[in-house]
């Protein structure tokens, strides 16, 4: 069971843990260049439908004391975050007309 | 098509009549001598924003700033005494940049008792002076006490530290913020701890990406998928206009309306925004900051929206209605590269549905900060090309010819003095 990353309740969504369970925003975009749209679409329709109720179970803990498969829950919802750019704007992984700009985030709360 | 109150003169612009309504050089951004003359004119005399008191928590606190422009790295302490220091990172033996982590080009920060030069171990107190010099039997008539650290003139107001290089700055960093900025000195920043960093390097002068973050008239062109999923929201033609304009000395504001979105039916809404109830103007459930807000909504609008304070030469302070603010700073690497910080605060997030809100709109900040940094890349290929000499500039871009001619004034300034004092 040690591959088991996420609470029981989104067992589902074990899939795209290992892919998308991203502690920082530095790996969330990079994955986010290095995905498909098919990708990252099969991601976001399997878990975007649940992701109120994920929220839901994640705000029941404190953040500085999150269980650890809470806290993977809740860094697959930045991701969906992340991808939700690419598949409700975009519909690329990149922004359009941002050129060969680069912005790095460089500070950022945790979890 | 007026949808706020224009001043007596009809326009915003005419109101200011020394701006005047012709055409505007952007020589000054795409000149090497410029570039020059505004790093002594500006960068070397004015007070510059290096941070903020959040990033010195307690006394022995400390964090390095690099200023490009003027080549110089900061070293901002709280010494014992809770009072903030400033000196140039530099050790007094054979200078040495004093703090840094990782390489001498990173930042450091972090709290101590002492300062420590890697190079030949000399220490320094948190207040500059020089503790420990290694082997001091071996050198000819140096007093201690005679080699602290050069201190650098540190201000803070609001919570933000600002130094100047001048050794005698002209004006204390209250006087030179003036009463329109000034005003804010009651706003509430203390609490919105919970920071966002991001930095660029952009291949574009420093003014040229200022510029565009003090007028909206680009929003909806350059921004169009900002506006909404829905055709009938992305309207590159809709007409933009500004609830109000105001000028003070060296520095502008500018207050808009903003989208209220937390206001807007679904269908209009991107999915993730309707979910993380967050987007391009910020969380929409915003934090109890009290009743009274210093400073903001100048001209008492109803459907208030973001005010956006451009603070001389290379602060932005924007702040939100909805309870965050954002700070931009531009900091010149030469005529036509620059480095962008963008720095968002929050009341920090109680829970992972606060946490969330706060990510998208740090998460909207960068997708369209890249459809600036992208598009003025363009802008300097453009201006540099030399194609026209000057450039029209609407009401809605009066930030921009204050800015410019702001510039313009300090460098003739600088100019004029320096040529007197050959003269003389």
């Amino acid at each position: 069971m040690s591959d088991v990353l996420l609470p029981p309740e989104f067992s589902g969504l074990e899939p795209y843990a290992a892919t998308w369970c991203l502690a920082t925003e530095a790996e969330r975009w990079a994955q986010r260049q290095c995905s498909s749209m098919d990708e990252m679409q099969a991601f976001y329709d399997a878990f975007f439908p649940r992701a109120e109720q994920a929220i839901v179970y994640c705000e029941r803990f404190p953040l500085d004391d999150m269980p650890v498969p809470a806290e993977r829950l809740l860094q697959l919802l930045h991701s969906l975050l992340m991808v939700s750019y690419a598949v409700e704007v975009w519909k690329q992984p990149e922004v359009i007309n941002g050129g060969s700009a680069r912005i790095f985030r460089i500070l950022e709360p945790r979890p | 098509m007026a949808r706020f109150k224009k001043p007596a003169e009809g326009t915003w612009t005419q109101h200011y009549p020394e701006l005047g309504t012709g055409m505007v050089s952007f020589e000054d951004s795409r000149s090497p001598a410029f570039y020059e003359l505004e790093r002594e004119a500006i960068f070397k005399r004015v007070w510059l924003c290096v941070g903020r008191v959040e990033q010195l928590p307690r006394n022995g606190s400390y964090f390095t700033k690099q200023l490009p422009g003027v080549k110089a790295s900061i070293l901002v302490s709280r010494d014992a005494t809770a009072r903030v220091r400033a000196f140039h990172n530099v050790c007094r033996h054979r200078g040495n940049k004093l703090v840094w982590e990782g390489t001498p080009r990173d930042e450091a920060c972090g709290s101590a008792r002492q300062f420590v030069c890697k190079y030949h171990g000399w220490r320094y107190g948190m207040d500059g002076a020089c503790t420990y010099v290694h082997q001091e039997d071996q050198f000819f008539g140096v007093r201690k006490d005679q080699l602290g650290l050069a201190p650098v003139q540190c201000g803070t107001w609001a919570g933000f530290v600002f130094v100047n290089l001048a050794p005698e700055p002209r004006q204390t960093l209250q006087d030179y913020l003036g009463t329109m900025v000034g005003a804010l000195e009651g706003y509430p920043f203390h609490q919105m701890t919970e920071r966002y960093s991001f930095r660029a390097e952009n291949n574009s002068n420093w003014k040229v990406f200022s510029d565009a973050f003090q007028e909206y008239y680009h929003v909806p062109p350059l921004h169009t998928h900002q506006l909404g999923p829905t055709e009938q929201a992305r309207n590159p033609e809709y007409e933009f206009e500004a609830a109000h304009y105001q000028l003070d000395g060296p520095h502008r504001m500018v207050t808009t309306s903003g989208t209220h979105k937390h206001t807007w039916p679904a269908e209009h809404l991107y999915p993730a925004e309707a979910l993380t109830r967050s987007g391009s103007t910020g969380p929409w459930d915003a934090p109890d900051l009290g009743a009274v807000l210093p400073g903001v909504n100048l001209s008492g609008i109803k459907r208030w929206g973001i005010d956006n304070f451009q603070v001389f030469p290379n602060l932005e302070i924007l702040i939100y209605e909805r309870g965050w603010y954002v700070t931009y700073r531009y900091w010149p690497t030469s005529h036509n590269t620059h480095v962008f910080e963008g720095d968002l605060y929050f009341v920090p997030a109680r829970n992972a549905r606060e946490r969330l809100a706060h990510e998208y709109a740090a998460l909207t900040f960068k997708e369209y900060g890249l459809q600036d940094c992208g598009t003025l890349d363009g802008t300097q290929m453009g201006i540099e090309q030399g194609a026209f000499r000057d450039y029209p500039l609407n009401d809605q871009e009066i930030l921009v010819r204050h800015f410019h001619k702001t510039v313009g004034d300090w460098v003739d300034a600088y100019a004029r003095a320096r040529a007197q004092e050959r003269a003389q």
